[in-house]
């Protein structure tokens, strides 16, 4: 007998045939996922999902026989009370003998349910959602530069000297002027040695002029010439710039109930999570504002309570300021988000106007408004009346095609506005 | 001093039966395995007379484990999303804990691999040597049916062929092509199999000798009368082509019920590679084929072995009774079987009718009742159960097992009854329980419902036109009315119709009359 341990063998040997199966019901999972998120809260968008998709695509049809023609015959364990000719009440659905469980390959209808990865999810999820003009602004007045290797050149710099391909070089002329190796000039002295130790003069002298001749060749022929020298090419290639920094503003006034908060935040959640799978090189920052703005870090932003007047155009201020310091728009792409109750101190909604049309618009790739409701609306509709915010930032909109707005009543229409807000090719208001 | 006595009695009990425990406490190790092993094979080669294929145990954890149950529990097999989708269902019930895994796998190989789970107690482990090690082994090597279809020294070797060439072919072919085949190929892959050994092909010097034999023949038994006797007029034309027809027909094999044999060797438009994959899938089916038909006797034989192979390493004190309990209460719930109204209930228990009926053969060799003798005279009180059950797991399927060992002593206490479900009828009719009257009958039914070749639908290939339309003729024998299911029948027509390149028919013939009552088409592909 022989025990084998194979724990240490690589598991998920079946990935690769889930991701099949994935693949092959992939407009039914879909579906399901954007199903599962209408019902879940954002702050469980990080896990796993059980999903249930209908059988159909997915099915592997076998030939069998129907229930329900001809006379079959069954038998079955348990009788308590029946005694030959009786007749039973044909049971409803399935048969009696059959002894049906819900396996995998069963014929029915049923929905097929399974558990996708948190990755799997996700992946589904943000499928086809992705900031808008991420590259095309940057390659149209880019500075970047990136080296890249361009083969070999006889000059440069000592640091770019190639080693091996000026060996390479060394090597094959001094192979094809002859110049003689170390070896044999070695040999021949040793041979000279022992002709002169046995004293034969015709010998000694062959060999000590063979010997004087190589020596000349070797000093002639230098090991490494400066013409074997070779060093590594860059070229300069202009690179296409895909840096972005997101500017996350949320209004933390009193104004903003709890409901409301919470609403705000689940869209930034989902905006993060989105922001940070999707990009390795997406900065975010956060600003959060009552009646001055600060930036904050993520924990902050999302857990940290505060309470306060709205003064919504600091917080414009605070981004342009943040913007103007840290994020040259010839390096980055700038992306702005925004979530508030709409409601604003009076005078400042025309501040906020120009400050959005005239500075921070033009600044921006893309710029989405996401004014949230009590929620007790349920719907778009019930919100009952444009918010100044709102009605100040529909003068804006109409001259900025990259501008974005969207109420949001409850959490059920978070998934469906963000969505709408994302999705390749971009709806805009 | 009755306490010292009571102290001073299991020592002397346990002195005599030799020996201390060879494992305390749930946790396992390697060196513990081993010394469980030798002690189960001393029992199972010594007592039960077993012979086994060497043993290979393999250690995994839950995660491989469950990868193993996609891939239909070989350790190498082929990528297919229809395994991708076993695997999400698994998973998700075992991560919900509304299913637990098997405690092992067992491959029918040479040496035979069987997999331990490392969550398993020491107990568990033991258990599982006793039952996959010893029981499923010793079916696997001697049953005639494994003998007979299944290659145990060569499926490793062709399960790792089978994955690389599939792998190939994606490569090449892409991999939606190699899919379309697979899925094809799957969808007939219970109609993939051969039920009989072919007759072997002669050479030809066999064949000349027999053609040589029969004209020697001919010539001895020559009789002129012969010629006179009268033959039915026969339209010339309508002969030959009759002649024609039959003539090709057998060339061609048919009629032939290997749906997949038959499209491998003669689709017209398949490429080599295609063929090849048919193959594939052909050949994995062919060696699941004895498994399918040996449920009862296979898990019944490994259940009764492990049972056996327990207790007498507990009469030998080689277990604690904690462990003894801790098997008991495992084995008890594998042998449950629920009654037909209990929501538990999912058909007979293959485990609980195996173990039974072959529990209940030791008891009729050993201690039989008046009614045993006159049911089983030939091994009633012969005193060699072992013997006889040897012989039953050698040489028996489940339906030919349970036809011939069904005791009424078991339909008894399984309370068996038969019913008759006529669909014409509007209620279902008890036709015999376990009394005088029924035992024959239900174990007649019983073994019917065992009987592979009445589960599945007959359907062969009859017909093909090669030299018209190339139209492959496809035919379902309806026994006791009962036809196809409709939506099935149809997306497996379609599935075959990729295969064959041109339009698939499927009739139903009512095998009595060969009526045909019903007709299913499949399109061309082209």
């Amino acid at each position: 007998m022989n025990v084998v341990d194979r724990r240490q063998n690589p598991k998920g040997k079946s990935l690769s045939n889930r991701q099949r199966f994935l693949e092959r019901a992939r407009s039914e999972v879909k579906g399901a996922v954007q199903e599962a998120l209408r019902k879940r809260k954002v702050a469980d968008v990080e896990h796993g999902e059980k999903i249930a998709i209908p059988t159909r695509g997915i099915i592997e049809p076998v030939f069998h026989h129907s229930r329900r023609t001809g006379r079959t015959d069954h038998v079955v364990p348990g009788n308590k009370e029946y005694v030959r000719g009786d007749e039973i009440p044909r049971p409803q659905g399935g048969g009696d003998g059959g002894g049906r469980d819900g396996s995998p390959d069963g014929s029915g209808d049923d929905a097929f349910e399974f558990t996708l990865t948190k990755e799997e999810f996700l992946d589904m999820f943000f499928e086809d959602l992705e900031l808008p003009d991420l590259v095309k602004k940057s390659l149209k007045d880019t500075t970047a530069v990136d080296l890249q290797r361009a083969g070999y050149t006889v000059t440069g710099s000592p640091s770019n000297l190639s080693v091996p391909r000026t060996m390479r070089q060394s090597m094959a002329r001094r192979i094809s002027l002859k110049r003689p190796k170390l070896g044999e000039l070695q040999a021949l002295r040793e041979e000279l040695e022992k002709a002169k130790a046995r004293g034969a003069e015709e010998e000694v002298e062959r060999l000590t002029l063979l010997l004087e001749r190589s020596e000349r060749r070797s000093k002639i022929i230098p090991y490494i010439d400066p013409l074997d020298v070779r060093y590594r090419r860059f070229e300069r290639v202009p690179k296409p710039n895909t840096e972005a920094v997101m500017f996350c503003l949320m209004d933390v006034s009193g104004s903003m109930t709890e409901a409301m908060k919470d609403l705000a935040k689940r869209f930034f959640m989902l905006l993060h999570v989105f922001l940070i799978r999707r990009y390795r090189h997406v900065d975010v920052v956060f600003i959060r504002h009552t009646s001055t703005a600060e930036e904050v870090d993520e924990e902050t932003f999302f857990y940290s309570r505060e309470t306060g007047g709205t003064v919504v155009s600091t917080a414009l201020e605070k981004m342009m300021e943040i913007a103007r310091a840290r994020y040259s728009t010839d390096r980055w792409n700038i992306y702005g988000a925004q979530a508030s109750d709409g409601d604003n101190y009076g005078a400042d909604s025309s501040r906020c106007v120009s400050l959005l049309g005239g500075e921070v618009l033009p600044l921006c790739q893309y710029f989405a408004y996401v004014e949230v409701g009590d929620g007790t609306g349920g719907s778009l509709t019930g919100l009952s009346r444009d918010s100044d915010l709102w009605r100040a930032y529909s003068e804006v909109a109409p001259a900025h095609p990259h501008f974005a707005m969207r109420r949001v009543g409850d959490p059920a229409q978070i998934f469906s506005v963000f969505h709408e807000l994302f999705s390749k090719g971009g709806v805009r208001a | 001093m009755p306490d010292t006595g009571a102290a001073i009695k299991p020592k002397i009990k346990r002195a005599a039966s030799a020996g201390a425990p060879l494992f305390t406490g749930p946790n396992w190790d390697f060196g513990g395995l081993r010394k469980v092993h030798d002690a189960i094979e001393r029992i199972a080669v010594d007592e039960l007379g077993l012979d086994t294929y060497p043993l290979q145990i393999e250690v995994i954890t839950s995660e491989q484990m469950l990868d193993a149950y996609a891939s239909a529990g070989l350790p190498l097999m082929y990528g297919h999303w229809s395994f991708g989708k076993h695997f999400a269902y698994h998973e998700t019930l075992y991560r919900r804990g509304l299913a637990g895994l098997a405690y092992e796998i067992v491959i029918n190989s040479n040496p035979v691999i069987c997999y331990i789970m490392e969550e398993n107690s020491m107990t568990m482990q033991t258990l599982v040597i006793a039952h996959a090690g010893f029981g499923h082994n010793h079916f696997f090597k001697n049953n005639y049916f494994y003998r007979q279809w299944t290659d145990a020294d060569g499926i490793m070797d062709y399960l790792s062929f089978a994955r690389d060439y599939v792998a190939k072919c994606e490569e090449k072919y892409g991999y939606e092509a190699v899919e379309t085949i697979l899925d094809a190929g799957h969808a007939l892959k219970d109609h993939g199999v051969n039920r009989y050994a072919h007759r072997s092909r002669p050479n030809l010097a066999e064949e000349r000798r027999r053609a040589s034999d029969r004209a020697a023949y001919e010539e001895a038994a020559f009789n002129d009368l012969w010629r006179t006797v009268p033959t039915p007029e026969k339209d010339e034309d309508e002969a030959e082509d009759d002649d024609k027809r039959q003539g090709m027909k057998r060339k061609l094999g048919l009629p032939e019920e290997n749906l997949l044999y038959f499209i491998e060797k003669r689709a017209p438009r398949l490429e080599d590679w295609q063929r090849e994959l048919i193959r594939i899938v052909r050949h994995v089916s062919q060696y699941f084929y004895p498994q399918r038909q040996t449920q009862v006797m296979n898990e019944g034989c490994a259940t009764f072995c492990h049972y056996e192979i327990m207790n007498r390493l507990h009469d030998r004190g080689f277990i604690t009774e904690g462990a003894m309990l801790e098997f008991l209460h495992s084995h008890s719930s594998v042998v449950f079987q629920p009654g037909f109204d209990d929501p538990r209930y999912g058909g007979l228990n293959p485990y609980a009718l195996g173990f039974s009926m072959m529990s209940d053969i030791k008891r009729i060799c050993t201690n039989p009742t008046d009614e045993d003798r006159e049911w089983f005279a030939d091994i009633a009180g012969n005193q060699d159960p072992y013997g006889v059950l040897r012989h039953a797991w050698a040489n028996y399927r489940d339906e030919s097992f349970i036809l011939q060992y069904m005791s009424p002593e078991i339909i008894r206490r399984f309370r068996l009854f038969h019913i008759n479900d006529d669909s014409s009828k509007p209620s279902l009719r008890v036709e015999a329980i376990h009394d005088d009257l029924g035992y024959r009958r239900i174990r007649s039914a019983l073994s019917r419902q065992y009987d592979l070749s009445r589960r599945e639908p007959d359907i062969q290939v009859v017909d093909v036109d090669l030299t018209g339309d190339r139209c492959l003729v496809l035919a379902h024998y309806v026994h006791d009315g009962v036809l196809l299911e409709e939506k099935s029948c149809r997306s497996v027509l379609r599935h075959t119709a990729v295969l064959w390149g041109y339009a698939v028919k499927l009739l139903e013939i009512e095998a009595a009359t060969d009526k045909v009552l019903k007709t299913y088409e499949a399109g061309d592909a082209k």
